[in-house]
């Protein structure tokens, strides 16, 4: 892998139903081998992925959001061009998590060229491993979403 | 009659979900509750039935920010429970990967999570702001942390996959290991600076007697291993430690909260309780750095606990860097334990303070009982015990500068409400 190639970084919880849509979107990806893009899963804490994005030109990051709109909701957000919505909650415990490491890459001139988020909007983050239907439901069009961010590179 | 309620519903900068509750009537606090309502996972009811080969990788799970005290913990107490001893070499190996550990947990602590407050800041991304270097610093230093966890984890910082009973299941070549030298040697030099940062900052002026409880070894600044030591003169090895302490549940929480016996008495783990017991085993190195700061041999003060904590950075920079100049490959990765029915314990220095783990094994190397003792937990009644000074000192702030205050203090531990069970939520009430 070099630092051209397209990078995907899957977060959430595998045990936290719908927090786990990240990972899954990233394994789905992941199953493609596609040429020049790599994929990696990550727990979300953000000093970490500040170091695994720090070089890299183009990134997508997948995780499960709680913005109150529809379940299966997806959203997509250009870092360059914004914050992340401030009334996103994503799903983390972690106290530096996705969001200050967007805004403390971006203060420090270390954001990617292209840093995109992909959000899957969820609503059951209990204990456990279904995912609410219109998650499971929306997998899918987050795995072509991504493709899509990443075509430039793959 | 006056009534004060003060409330934080969500603690920033502490890992984890969690709340606080303050009553204070007519100037004087009735009641003082650090809450934890993130759920409890279990643990150690589904290690029940577990292989003792899967129980490690199994409780590295309870932290992404310290897998290896959990790892540890479990390894070295299977270990002992099968009659395990480790050569040196591996021993070094572990000393090293749990220095990385401290490294990237105590960076991430003093930088991004408590230095703000003594800044007078909001978070870690207002300092960039205004102090670029020193958080592109403290980056670098989390990262050399990483970097040590994934030469001897196996290529992940974070659950890191290569340790197992018996020591590894690789071990990495000198050459891997040689070449962690540069960044550690700059790693010192950056501790350094760490320390005369934090040395400076300004400190609420508040002591307290606590019961220091840590693990000390007769070579070494205890991380690893050693016996339970308090600043009272208990000395004890691992099997008589639930003699000694025990938990409790408490309504207010889903953490147990520890606590010494007999009665139940708070006590305190962690940095504070290192440096206590075991400031004779600091390197001169680090011991001069903390005289240059002011510090004596014993610190009371909570929330001096950001020296300490950085004190304790440039302490394992050192010791990392001793074992990578001086390590050599083992002859074989790992000892294969022989299984038989028996009880092991392990017991490790978490960054945030004191780890103890006890499983029962069959005959078949399965798990009867577990039993584990996060640091976290352990501190529970010694937080709510510095509330209730810190608010009293404090009476006369407004609700605001209070509730602040209170967050600070709860930073102190660095607490890791996940592994004690994840937010904090502080509600001040004044009648």
């Amino acid at each position: 892998m070099t630092a051209n190639d397209a990078l995907i970084i899957g977060i959430g919880n595998e045990f936290r139903r719908d927090d786990s849509a990240g990972l899954l979107v990233a394994a789905r990806i992941e199953a493609r081998n596609l040429p020049g893009v790599e994929v990696l899963t990550h727990h979300g804490e953000g000093t970490g992925l500040m170091s695994l994005w720090q070089g890299r030109s183009l990134v997508v990051v997948v995780d499960a959001v709680s913005s109150g709109q529809d379940c299966g909701t997806l959203h997509v957000v250009n870092t360059r061009c914004e914050p992340i919505p401030s009334g996103w909650t994503l799903f983390s415990s972690h106290a530096f998590g996705l969001a200050e490491a967007v805004e403390l890459a971006r203060d420090l001139g270390e954001l990617p060229q292209s840093l995109w988020i992909v959000g899957v909007e969820g609503k059951d983050f209990s204990h456990g491993q279904e995912l609410s239907p219109a998650v499971a439901h929306a997998l899918e069009n987050a795995v072509t979403k991504v493709i899509e961010l990443v075509r430039p590179m793959a | 009659m006056s009534n004060r309620v003060i409330k934080v519903d969500a603690l920033a900068r502490v890992e984890g979900e969690g709340s606080l509750y303050v009553r204070v009537k007519d100037n004087e606090i009735k009641e003082v509750r650090f809450g934890i309502f993130e759920p409890p996972r279990f643990f150690e009811a589904f290690l029940q039935g577990r292989h003792f080969m899967e129980v490690p990788d199994i409780t590295a799970r309870i932290c992404g920010i310290c897998p290896i005290a959990y790892q540890m913990g479990a390894i070295q107490a299977m270990e002992n429970a099968f009659g395990v001893e480790v050569p040196r070499p591996i021993r070094d190996l572990r000393r090293l990967i749990y220095c990385g550990e401290w490294i990237e947990s105590h960076a991430l602590h003093v930088y991004m999570l408590h230095a703000p407050d003594f800044l007078g800041l909001s978070d870690a991304i207002q300092l960039a702001k205004s102090n670029r270097d020193l958080v592109q610093k403290a980056l670098r230093l989390k990262k050399i942390g990483n970097d040590l966890l994934e030469a001897v984890g196996g290529g992940r910082a974070i659950h890191p996959v290569n340790m197992r009973v018996g020591g590894f299941f690789r071990t990495p070549r000198k050459a891997e290991i040689r070449a962690l030298i540069p960044d550690l040697e700059w790693a010192i030099q950056a501790s350094h600076d760490t320390i005369r940062l934090v040395g400076g900052f300004n400190f609420p002026d508040i002591e307290q007697n606590y019961t220091f409880v840590a693990l000390r070894h007769e070579r070494e600044y205890a991380i690893h291993e050693g016996r339970v030591v308090s600043n009272r003169g208990l000395d004890i090895g691992l099997p008589e430690f639930l003699d000694h302490f025990d938990e409790e549940h408490v309504k207010h929480s889903n953490a147990l909260h520890g606590f010494q016996k007999p009665g139940k008495q708070p006590y305190h783990v962690g940095p504070l309780a290192r440096f206590a017991i075991n400031h004779d085993k600091l390197h001169p190195e680090t011991l001069s750095a903390a005289k240059e700061v002011g510090l004596g041999a014993v610190v009371r003060n909570p929330f001096q606990s950001i020296v300490v904590r950085s004190l304790e950075i440039l302490q394992v920079c050192l010791d990392a860097l001793a074992i990578a100049k001086n390590y050599e490959e083992p002859d074989s990765p790992h000892t294969e334990p022989v299984v038989k029915a028996s009880v092991g314990y392990g017991c490790t220095e978490a960054p945030r303070g004191l780890c103890f783990h006890r499983y029962e094994i069959d005959d078949q190397g399965l798990v009867k009982t577990a039993r584990i003792m996060p640091p976290t937990a352990q501190n529970q009644k010694i937080i709510e015990s510095d509330l209730w000074k810190v608010v009293a000192a404090h009476l006369s702030l407004p609700d605001e500068d209070l509730k602040w205050r209170c967050e600070q203090a709860i930073r102190n531990y660095d607490p890791c409400i996940s592994c004690a069970t994840h937010f904090l939520k502080l509600t001040v009430d004044r009648e």
